[in-house]
């Protein structure tokens, strides 16, 4: 019975999100406040069905009920409750669920928060969310219904997947999705703008705060989709351009292109047209990538979904967003005439080229992630794109990206001379060589020519932001939150840079034959090995291996990594023993048993690896603060003003 | 031309410049970097480059797997049912790597036609079967029964 009320609930969020989407577009069209006034009422009942919906699904893992198809596919008795919790979304049809309660809490707290931006756009933008969650609520129930039964009733379900049981993974999928769904406030929002024809700097304004907090979440999302794959895929790297990676990282190349687009829409009014085409495609490349992951198209450990219907059915969703938003781009964007003119010595300038660099990045990620897909589909021949094609294009594209990425902070809005950039400038840049040379002579073990470069671009990114905060002329105390915000996410990024090169430069690995009492040395550190036991788990048995690792014949550190198996129709895991530090990370994995005690080992010496997640820490709270700083408030309380006064003299 | 137009050409061209450099540059990344997949038969037939990457799928066969001892080489023979190639590797073979299960392995040809594997993948299900070892073990007949994909 309980599934059912799910099933039901799901269905009347169904209805009342085609309401908001149909209803309030025929109130902007007649001008009818009380009919526009709907969308603010279906968004709260259709949220409320979603909580029911969601809540019964979670219940029905929590008290295992098999009777539901979804629930016996991917839970089972011995399941610890936490993951059967997280197992809610551990597959297809619980992650569109999730998908869609996170698009109408977005739109809830849209409707929620926006009291002071004018009815007819808050309509408006409600109502191109609720035809995205109709889209999404429709695949739901007519491909992929969470609450489908089966009879007879199963005594046991399947396990979930092991490597899903990991608390990283529990948390991974619904972050990503807040920054996923959450361009689609920006999307809604430019294609709200280009209905009603007018995009000024209260419109940026509005769309601002959304689009920072949708960047912050799908950061917080990749880094940690890459932790767990550092420490819980067992391959010991924190990144692999598998294709389900690449999906969440075009959003995000994309979405930090807008957030800086945005800010020269709001300040300068300028880029009017460029910051809607990259909302527009911010959040296609979001759609994408959920029908990359779960369509099952990618030759990937990801793709646990494989059903072509619903592959096709989100491929046509995508292509009617793109095409319906593209057409009224077409049409509509000539009007909205950028008024901000700006020199080529300027601010404005910097960030063009910036977001150049950053689409010309994304369109490299496409073409990578999509050229094994399309020969495959005109059967020129099965290739692969490996690793080495995206190293050898993002990098050589990054050096320019960061350099501007200083100079563009330093830069004047406007008008500015190459003289006084120069003079701003020379300081840092002084400093960066200085940083950039002395320290690989001091602390590396050779002079890497790569790590030279990558200490000064680091240098170069973080330096250049904490002069722009001094240079502000104010006590960089007195500054608005926004400063401090751009300030510590470009240190971020600055920490991000160091982690890469250092990691890429000095990272050592060796697969290696260790018999119990035999010890292996790599930079500086002796590994010994101590032997493999057996270890009983809650719903596994695992053989833990012991390993110290030894600086200078004093022991650091003790690891113990695992081989766990889950029974029966379930697939061996590896657990790598990891001894993390702020300077360097050891990484032992166990491989095989090769007889008389002996085991393959992996062994890693990874230096700086933290600082790659530390620094994504850094950007979200940097983008955080940004999106908090009270001039959104007071800002918009005055254009409140300003615009109800041209309603009344009007 | 007036200042505010010449502005506007150079602001182009440098566009157009990088976005070009950019393209040449994917272009040759593209070329250098592309692994083509090849079936044991192929090879044999000398369809596959020599010294270049390329991917080779198929089922390891039965009993084929040699550990060198007191090494972590292993050599083993990858089939498709209608020619077998004989795979060198050294590292650790992924946890999913057993004798009769499809594989995927990426590495070259050396000039005495023997593969050197620098990747072994095997995906993580058990049911799994690399998209392209079925498509290649269907042209054969010998799909496995209960394989869907």
């Amino acid at each position: 019975m309980i599934p059912e009320i799910g099933h039901y609930a799901l269905i009347l969020a169904f209805v009342l999100s085609v309401i908001q989407g149909v209803v309030p577009l025929l109130g902007n069209a007649t001008g009818a406040d009380r009919v526009m006034a709907v969308a603010r009422s279906a968004i709260r009942a259709q949220w409320l069905m979603m909580a029911v919906a969601f809540g019964v699904l979670t219940y029905a893992f929590i008290a295992n009920d098999f009777s539901v198809r979804y629930v016996a596919a991917n839970s089972n008795t011995a399941l610890p409750l936490i993951y059967r919790i997280s197992a809610v979304w551990g597959a297809h049809e619980g992650s569109l669920l999730l998908w869609a309660f996170i698009l109408t809490s977005w739109a809830l707290a849209v409707s929620h928060f926006s009291r002071r931006i004018p009815d007819r756009v808050v309509a408006r933008v409600l109502s191109i969310m609720g035809l995205v969650g109709a889209g999404f609520m429709s695949f739901m129930l007519f491909t992929s219904n969470p609450f489908a039964r089966q009879f007879p009733v199963p005594a046991e379900g399947r396990s979930l997947n092991p490597l899903l049981q990991d608390p990283g993974l529990a948390i991974h999928p619904p972050m990503l999705y807040m920054g996923y769904v959450g361009f689609s406030v920006a999307f809604a929002f430019a294609i709200a703008a280009m209905a009603g024809g007018k995009l000024d700097a209260a419109w940026a304004r509005w769309a601002r705060p959304w689009t920072n907090i949708a960047w912050v979440f799908l950061t917080f999302g990749i880094a940690l989709g890459s932790w767990w794959a550092y420490y819980e895929l067992g391959w010991g790297g924190w990144w692999f351009w598998d294709p389900v990676e690449n999906a969440s990282l075009m959003p995000w190349l994309v979405g930090t292109a807008l957030i800086h687009s945005l800010a020269v829409t709001e300040k300068r009014g300028a880029f009017k047209a460029w910051t809607l085409l990259l909302a527009v495609f911010a959040f296609s490349l979001s759609l994408l990538g959920t029908f990359l992951v779960r369509s099952g198209v990618l030759t990937s450990v990801h793709a646990f979904a494989s059903d072509p219907g619903r592959g096709m059915f989100i491929l046509f969703f995508l292509i009617a967003v793109v095409g319906s938003s593209l057409t009224l781009f077409a049409w509509r964007a000539p009007k909205l005439r950028s008024t901000g003119r700006f020199e080529l010595t300027s601010r404005e300038t910097g960030l063009l080229i910036n977001n150049v660099i950053l689409v010309v990045m994304c369109v490299t990620v496409l073409l990578g992630t999509l050229f094994p897909l399309i020969t495959e589909a005109l059967a020129m021949g099965k290739y692969s794109v490996g690793p080495p094609f995206f190293n050898a294009v993002m990098v050589p594209l990054s050096v320019p990206l960061f350099i501007v990425m200083g100079f563009g902070l330093l830069l004047r809005w406007k008008r500015d001379t190459a003289q006084r950039l120069m003079k701003q400038s020379a300081l840092v840049l002084i400093a960066s060589l200085l940083i950039a040379v002395i320290l690989p002579l001091v602390w590396a073990p050779s002079f890497e020519p790569l790590m030279a470069l990558g200490l000064l671009m680091a240098s170069w990114v973080a330096l250049t932001a904490l002069m722009w905060v001094l240079r502000q002329g104010k006590s960089p105390f007195k500054q608005p939150l926004a400063n401090w915000g751009a300030m510590i996410a470009h240190v971020g990024m600055a920490m991000t840079i160091t982690g890469i090169t250092l990691v890429s430069v000095f990272n050592s690995e060796k697969d290696i034959r260790l018999e119990p009492g035999q010890s292996y040395e790599l930079a500086g550190y002796e590994f010994r090995f101590d032997g493999v036991d057996t270890v009983q788990g809650p719903n596994y048995v695992a053989q833990r291996g012991s390993i110290f690792a030894l600086l200078d014949g004093r022991e650091v550190a003790e690891m113990h990594p695992e081989k766990r198996n889950y029974g029966p129709g379930q697939m061996p895991m590896t657990e790598a023993g990891i001894d993390a530090g702020l300077f360097r990370d050891l990484f032992v994995a166990l491989g095989e048993d090769l007889g008389d005690g002996a085991w393959s080992l992996r062994v890693y010496h990874k230096p700086f690896l933290r600082w790659i997640w530390l620094g994504a820490i850094l950007m979200g709270v940097g983008g955080l603060m940004a999106a908090l700083d009270k001039r959104y408030r007071k800002l918009a309380a005055r254009d409140a003003l300003q615009l109800n006064a041209q309603v009344q003299q009007a | 031309m007036t200042p505010a137009r010449k502005r506007r050409l150079t602001m182009v061209v440098l566009l157009v410049a990088g976005v070009g450099l950019a393209a040449a540059l994917m272009a040759k990344a593209f070329q250098e970097n592309m692994n083509l997949y090849y079936e044991p038969h192929q090879v044999t037939a000398g369809e596959a480059p020599v010294d270049h990457d390329f991917r080779l799928g198929g089922m390891v066969v039965d009993g084929s797997v040699r550990r060198e001892e007191g090494s972590l080489t292993v050599q083993f023979d990858l089939t498709d049912y209608t020619d077998t190639v004989t795979v060198n590797y050294t590292g650790i073979l992924p946890d999913l790597f057993r004798e009769g299960q499809g594989i995927i392995t990426r590495g070259r040809l050396n000039q005495s036609g023997s593969f050197i594997a620098d990747e072994v993948l095997a995906k993580h299900d058990e049911n799994y079967m690399p998209p392209e070892v079925a498509e290649s073990l269907k042209k054969a007949g010998k799909l496995p029964d209960g394989e869907a994909q």
